[in-house]
């Protein structure tokens, strides 16, 4: 074994841990507040809303992520005419595909906050987006931080996925040093090392916020 | 006579097949306190909240003020002038005390921060809670809590005060708190309607008496008569029931 490799390449590795980071972010940033206004309109009584944000879920989470990324690199060109840059692309599949689960969560969320909230709130005068934005989302939220942690961290793990088309995300930094220095086993377990790292984190302080729901 | 605030005609709500509210009409007026009691699933609370239009109701209409709820434009508008208050408080558990009474009063009436605090610490202080105004509604008590909800409900000048059976889910040491705040508001001249099971508070406080069975109003009384004479004999029998000691006159000597 040749730790060397490592930091002599460090620099390059940590630009690629950089790009995965930011598509991580960005896109749980983006499904989130996507995810809150598809997950109203899933619980809507109005079926000309609820039924499109059904479908919406329902076509995502029986899809494999990588098959959405490919639709947005391989598809959206043919039928627009226009190259996107790879990023975004990725970004766009991202959101699309993680939308539909963050938007399960926090339903399961919206549906704990009892109907005595909506109708306490609502009978004060205030509207029924003010009562969302207000009252039931804060709840929902806080009622369901570990789950959504947990999603995050799926997000993360994710990223690798960007690797398909090309995006030189982390995953795909340390195969083109691999490659270049054919040193594999040191990078894949270095790479191995710095998502467990990430993760684990992740897994634990969701961990410790579900303690802190039940004490 | 003085005027009507709230006037509900021919109201009927079902849920699915069953008809929790039978063709109902009922006017209420200004300044005056009324119970309504009845048995449960009588369609009390129902009728309470089609007050505000907390219910969809089927048929009928509710005027509040003159305007009716059914052709409203602006129904929060209308809502923000009736207070309302809950069987489980249902305060909101990630604001603090203050923060839920001023909610209101400066997202609906647009008032500004140091003006709501301003009208939030004098309510406080009246229903006697003023130092719990930093907590949040977990760390009081039942009845400290459903104080706050009263309070917050008065945040917005009501013209109509509704209490939906407000001290059903109390420790009975902490019924009379939360009544005597009820009984002041009555005598300073608000216009309430109030569902509960608290016979003692109806004798005392309330103008007129309402009973209901089976989504229907089967009678109408001053309080007085209602109790001393009541004129259908479901409403003697239900009396007779609740008031365990007019029912059992003899399992208390003395």
């Amino acid at each position: 074994m040749d730790w060397s490799v490592i930091a002599d390449n460090l620099p390059f590795l940590l630009i690629g841990l950089g790009v995965s980071f930011q598509l991580a972010l960005l896109t749980i940033i983006c499904s989130l507040v996507l995810a809150c206004f598809i997950a109203i309109g899933r619980i809507s009584a109005r079926r000309w809303i609820s039924w499109p944000a059904g479908a919406f879920v329902n076509i995502l989470r029986s899809n494999p992520l990588i098959l959405i990324v490919f639709w947005m690199f391989f598809l959206v060109p043919i039928l627009t005419g226009k190259n996107i840059n790879e990023f975004y692309s990725v970004l766009i599949a991202f959101v699309i595909f993680f939308s539909a689960y963050y938007t399960e969560i926090i339903r399961s969320g919206i549906q704990s906050i009892s109907g005595g909230q909506i109708r306490a709130a609502l009978s004060s005068g205030l509207t029924y987006s003010q009562t969302m934005r207000l009252i039931v989302l804060p709840q929902a939220m806080r009622n369901v931080l570990p789950g959504l942690i947990t999603e995050c961290v799926i997000v993360f793990q994710g990223t690798t996925i960007a690797y398909v088309i090309g995006l030189r995300e982390f995953l795909h930094s340390t195969t083109l040093v691999a490659e270049r220095t054919v040193r594999p086993a040191e990078l894949y377990l270095f790479a191995a090392l710095v998502y467990f790292v990430v993760c684990f984190a992740g897994s634990k302080l969701a961990e410790r916020l579900e303690k802190r729901k039940i004490g | 006579m003085s005027e009507v605030v709230v006037s509900i005609k021919n109201v009927t709500l079902r849920y699915g097949d069953f008809e929790a509210l039978r063709d109902i009409s009922a006017d209420f007026h200004f300044g005056k306190c009324i119970v309504i009691c009845g048995p449960s699933g009588s369609g009390k609370s129902s009728l309470l909240r089609c007050v505000n239009k907390l219910e969809d109701y089927c048929e009928g209409d509710v005027f509040f003020d003159g305007q009716s709820l059914n052709r409203a434009r602006n129904l929060p508008k209308i809502r923000s002038e009736i207070g309302m208050v809950f069987q489980h408080f249902e305060l909101y558990p990630h604001l603090t005390v203050m923060d839920n009474v001023t909610l209101a009063p400066r997202k609906v009436q647009g008032k500004p921060r140091a003006a709501a605090e301003a009208k939030a610490a004098e309510l406080l202080e009246r229903v006697g809670i003023l130092d719990q105004a930093r907590k949040h509604p977990n760390e009081l008590s039942g009845g400290q809590q459903q104080r706050a909800a009263i309070a917050r409900a008065l945040a917005l000048e009501p013209k109509v005060m509704l209490f939906d059976e407000p001290t059903s889910a109390l420790d009975p040491e902490m019924i009379a708190e939360v009544l005597l705040v009820m009984r002041d508001l009555a005598r300073g001249g608000m216009t309430m309607l109030v569902v509960t099971h608290e016979m003692g508070f109806a004798q005392d406080v309330a103008d007129e008496v309402i009973f209901m069975d089976g989504g229907r109003i089967v009678e109408r009384n001053e309080t007085a008569r209602f109790f001393a004479a009541p004129a259908t004999e479901r409403a003697k029998t239900f009396i007779d029931q609740v008031l365990y000691k007019r029912a059992h006159p003899d399992t208390h000597p003395a």
